[in-house]
Formats: structure tokens, sequence, C-alpha cells
């Protein structure tokens, strides 16, 4: 593991953050790989990928698609007014780095703001990235929501 | 339609066409719900599959009482308040766990049989003489007044009060051997997980929403028209993953949703999507289908599978769809604010596609995620915010309104027509109206 490429990681999952905190959900779509998911599952951190087990969301591209066109469509009445997301995460800790591939870890508090309402999570990232074109795209970004399975008040954007 | 006379009401709040806002609203009134309404009715408290060893148990808030469900040795299903019979501390705090052979108050260990009855306190002999043994606080743990176990699924009532089973569901139970049948051996299984929400609103509206087939129309537009206009870039060849097959459907217009049509049973209960629903398009496999007429022959499958109801609704906790095998589980916290759960099921010897099906479904309209769930669950919001302006108190429900629903109590009726609520509205206020025992002179 070079440093040069663990530093590029570190800055892709920063940016990745980024893009989220400013609301620029289409530019976030593009980091996902063709066949990439996202995936908040229920079991939290100790539900494994071959569980039958559910998740809060378990998307393709296809599903965050819609999710995007939705929210920048205008017309979502739970977007009026609007949500804003603040991700603030540890410095991810790199697991696994090549040239095809990354493995990354990252701590984060989440808070989603709505009108005079606040959603608070916490959890970690785990990354699992693919290089593709020279460029870092997102295979799979797992969300390990340290309360996954509590009743929660809508998430409408992205933890 | 001639004009309708109005009756005399039952209950000052409930009128033919109309609810007061006070039943949303009123914090007073929800504290008499618990005990005038909510313990006298069948509320759905677990499922057998979730405790199938001696021993294992659940927990639970029920109506804001704390319940024990536990698979005693005989391996029948008692359900307790889950409190010691000595100072009052839960017996266990844990959602699920398996209990053993007795049960033991981690406080001061006094501990139970598995049905319930005392077994050993510690320092017995300083209760020798002290009246504890004729006591209520002799007597073991307190059994819930009623426990009902249906094809599994396992109904508790709080109160010595109230209708007995079968003649408070009649019929309407007919949902759930929908979905059991579903099984080519009759047996579900609770699996996958259960999705949990917390919504600022009054229990009422969510189980008034699950029965209107009105409002996905103008509520979910934004997002089925982001689903049709995403689809829509695809090949017509192009196999339509699950996802979209689950969603599309909620860009339909309004004929669409008035012609599923609705039944509606007596105590508050209703199917919606007697002629068909946004579910009756999933394919069936056709060895499972072979399986399931192998089990219950050709007529009674083709009627289990031809039936895929939008919801039914077991007044007041839960609904039920056959097809997703998918539940939903409604638990009143306080006046403005309702916990949700979306439970799926496993029909054993089905094919593993039918819990995915499950599983999508609630995951894609019942998530705390779901895109479909959030304009509902803002407008639920919004509704209680918007009750409580002065002015106007009350709740239209006069779509469809007609004076034969009074000498009704059974009926087939479009899906569009707001009986499904007043339905549910008669037996709420013929409940709450209903002297409780302590009242009689």
């Amino acid at each position: 593991m070079s440093d040069v490429q663990a530093q590029s990681v570190r800055d892709f999952v920063a940016n990745e953050a980024r893009l989220l905190n400013r609301g620029r959900y289409q530019d976030w779509l593009g980091l996902f790989a063709s066949d990439g998911r996202y995936w908040v599952p229920l079991g939290g951190d100790v539900q494994h990928e071959s569980d039958v087990h559910n998740a809060l969301a378990n998307e393709d591209r296809l599903l965050l698609g819609l999710r995007v066109a939705r929210l920048l469509a205008g017309r979502a009445h739970s977007q009026q007014p609007a949500s804003r997301s603040a991700h603030v995460i540890q410095l991810p800790l790199v697991d696994q780095v090549d040239d095809h591939a990354a493995e990354v870890y990252t701590p984060f508090t989440y808070v989603e703001s709505r009108g005079e309402q606040q959603v608070w999570l916490a959890g970690h990232w785990c990354h699992r990235l693919r290089r593709e074109e020279g460029a870092w795209r997102i295979a799979l970004k797992r969300v390990n929501l340290l309360n996954a399975g509590a009743a929660h008040a809508a998430i409408q954007l992205f933890p | 339609m001639s004009a309708v006379p109005p009756t005399k009401p039952v209950h000052p709040l409930v009128q033919d066409s109309c609810v007061h806002r006070d039943l949303y609203t009123d914090a007073a009134l929800f504290e008499q719900e618990r005990h005038r309404f909510f313990a006298r009715s069948w509320l759905f408290a677990g499922h057998g599959s979730q405790i199938p060893a001696s021993g294992d148990f659940i927990t639970l808030d029920l109506s804001g009482q704390p319940v024990l469900l536990l698979r005693d040795a005989q391996g029948e299903i008692r359900a307790f308040f889950n409190r010691c019979a000595h100072k009052g501390s839960k017996l266990y705090t844990l959602a699920q766990g398996h209990a053993g052979k007795m049960l033991r108050c981690p406080y001061h260990a006094w501990s139970y049989r598995l049905d319930g009855k005392p077994l050993t306190v510690p320092l017995k002999e300083g209760y020798v003489g002290t009246g504890l043994d004729s006591s209520p606080s002799g007597q073991g743990l307190t059994l819930l007044p009623g426990v009902r176990v249906y094809r599994e699924f396992v109904f508790v009532r709080l109160s010595p009060e109230g209708m007995d089973f079968e003649a408070y569901f009649g019929d309407a139970l007919k949902a759930i051997d929908n979905m059991v049948e579903r099984s080519p051996v009759g047996r579900l299984e609770v699996a996958g997980g259960v999705l949990r929400n917390t919504i600022a609103c009054n229990w009422k509206m969510y189980l008034e929403n699950i029965n209107d087939a009105v409002h996905p129309v103008s509520s979910h537009e934004s997002a089925s028209s982001a689903a049709r206009q995403l689809w829509q870039g695809h090949g017509s060849d192009e196999p339509m993953p699950m996802a979209m097959e689950q969603m599309l459907p909620f860009a339909n217009g309004y004929e669409y949703f008035d012609r599923m049509g609705a039944r509606i049973h007596p105590q508050g209960h209703s199917l919606l999507g007697v002629n068909f629903s946004i579910h009756s398009a999933y394919a069936v496999p056709p060895d499972y289908q072979a399986a399931l007429e192998a089990s219950w022959g050709a007529e009674r499958t083709h009627e289990v599978l031809q039936r895929s109801p939008q919801n039914a609704v077991l007044y007041p906790s839960i609904a039920l769809k056959g097809s997703p095998l998918s539940m939903r589980v409604i638990r009143p916290v306080a006046v403005n604010r309702t916990v949700v759960e979306a439970w799926s099921f496993r029909a054993v010897g089905a094919p593993d596609l039918l819990l995915e099906r499950a599983m999508t479904y609630n995951r894609l309209v019942f998530s705390p995620m779901s895109v479909v769930a959030h304009d509902d669950v803002h407008l639920f919001e919004s509704i209680q915010d918007g009750l409580l302006a002065m002015g106007n108190p009350w709740v239209s429900l006069h779509r469809n309104l007609d004076a034969i629903e009074n000498a009704q109590s059974k009926a087939d009726t479009n899906s569009a027509n707001e009986w499904l609520m007043r339905n549910q509205y008669r037996a709420w206020a013929q409940t709450m109206a209903q002297p409780l025992a302590s009242e009689h002179a």
C-alpha cells in the first residue's frame, strides 16, 4: 500500500462527503460504478452480506437515480421545506488499497435538518472502491448505523 | 342519491359524515382511548415463529402496557404483564430472548414457572405469617385477560371486558388464512427483520390512510413520476426489476384506484382491493402453484392466489397483504406519536422469491428511508399540526356517504368510498361509548 494510493482513497471519501453536504446529488451519483450499490443494512454492522435480512435502503444506480430525480424535480411534498445534511467524518482508515481496488472504514456522525426538525445519526461507512478509467468509483457503500433497527423518523437524504 | 338524514351520534365527536379533530389532537381523549378502546379491543402482539421453543420470549409495549409473550413448557403461548409480582421490575428488557426452564426477576431473584405460577423467593422464612401467600403479590405473574393464537398470529386483549375473539374479527380473519395458505405446508415465519418508523401523528391518520385509495395520485406523484420517467428510457423487452414492478403501479389514476373495490366488515375491519390491486400483476412461479394445488386443491389455490388485496385491516392494530407477504403493525405511543412497523413473512415451502418480494416492498414503501413513505409521513405530520387550526373543527369523510350504511355492517363497495373510514369510526365510537364495568351503577 503506497502513501499516494492511500491518500487518494482518503481524498475520495472526504470529497464524497462534501458533495452530499453541498446537496450535489447528481455529482454524487456519478461517483458510483455502473453496478455500484448503496446499502444501509437493518442489522447494522453485525449483518453479514449473505444474510437474508432487510435494509433501510439497498439501492442500485437505478433506484438511487430515482431518489435523486425526485429530489431535484422539486415536486416532493416532503421536501417543502427541503432537507439538508452534514456528514462529519473521522479520518478514513484505508484497510486495503492497490492499483485496482480499495477498502476504507470511515466513522461519521450525520445530521439531517429540515425546517425546525433535525435527525441525528451515527455509525460508520465501509466503502469498497474500484479503479475505473483512472478514477475511484464506488462498488459498494455500506452505511452501518448504530441504531439501524430503532424506530426512525424519516431519513430523507443519504447518511 | 337522496340527502342522508343524520342519525343520533353514539359518541359526540363522531357524526355520520365527519369526525371531530379532538380524535387526533386531544391528549385527554388519548388517555381515555387506552382504557376504553384499546384495552377492550383485540390487538396483535406477536407471531408464534418468534418464540419457537419452550422458554422463548418476546417483550413489547402494547398501548402503554409492558407485555411478555412466552412459550411455556407445554408449548402453549402465554401472555403476561411484564412486571415482577414483587416490586414491579420488568422480568426481561431484551426485545427477544430465552428464559430457560423458569423466569427469574433480576432485582431480588423472585422466580416463576413458565406458566407464571410462583416458584421460589430468597429468604423464604421471612414471609411466614406475613400474608404474602394470599396477597396479589403471592399469586405469581399476571396473565393478560385475553390471548388467542390464530394460525400463529397472537392477539391479546388487555382488559377482561370486550367482545370475544370470534365475534370481534369474524370473516375478517380470512385475510390471515390467505397469507398462511400461500405456504404449501400452511406455515409462515417472521423473517428478514422489522422496519420501524416513528411518526409525529395520531395513530388514526395512519390507519385511515391504509384504506385511502385516492391519495396515491396526488401524495405519491413525485415518486411515481420519477419512477415512470426513469423506466421510460428502458427498452420494452428489458425484464423489469422487482423494484420497478412494485413502484410503477403507484402511477395509476383515480379511476384505477376506485375500481379496486372494497369490503366493509363489522368492528372497523376492511379489505381494500377486492377485485384487483397494485400487487395483482406479480408473476406466480409455476412449480409453486403446483405445490399449493397439491396441498389445497386447484379451486382453493386459485382463490388464494387471485386475491392480492391492497390492504386488509384488522382494526385497530394491523394491516396485511397476501402478496407481498407483508404486515404493518400500528402502535399508538402518544396522542401525536405513532410507531409503525413493517414485517415480512417467509411462507415455508414456497420459493425464496416470495420473501424477497415482501422485503423489497417493505423497504421501498415502508422504510424510514422510503421515498413513498416520505410524502405520506410529511402529510400525516402536516395534518397533526393543521388540525390545531381554530375554526372548522371537523374532518370530512363525506365521499359516497349513503343512508344504507347505517343498516349494513357488511358490504362490498367502491374503493374510493370513505365508508371504509366511517366504518372505523363507527366501531371506535361504539367501543368508546360502551360503559366500563366500573361505570355500571
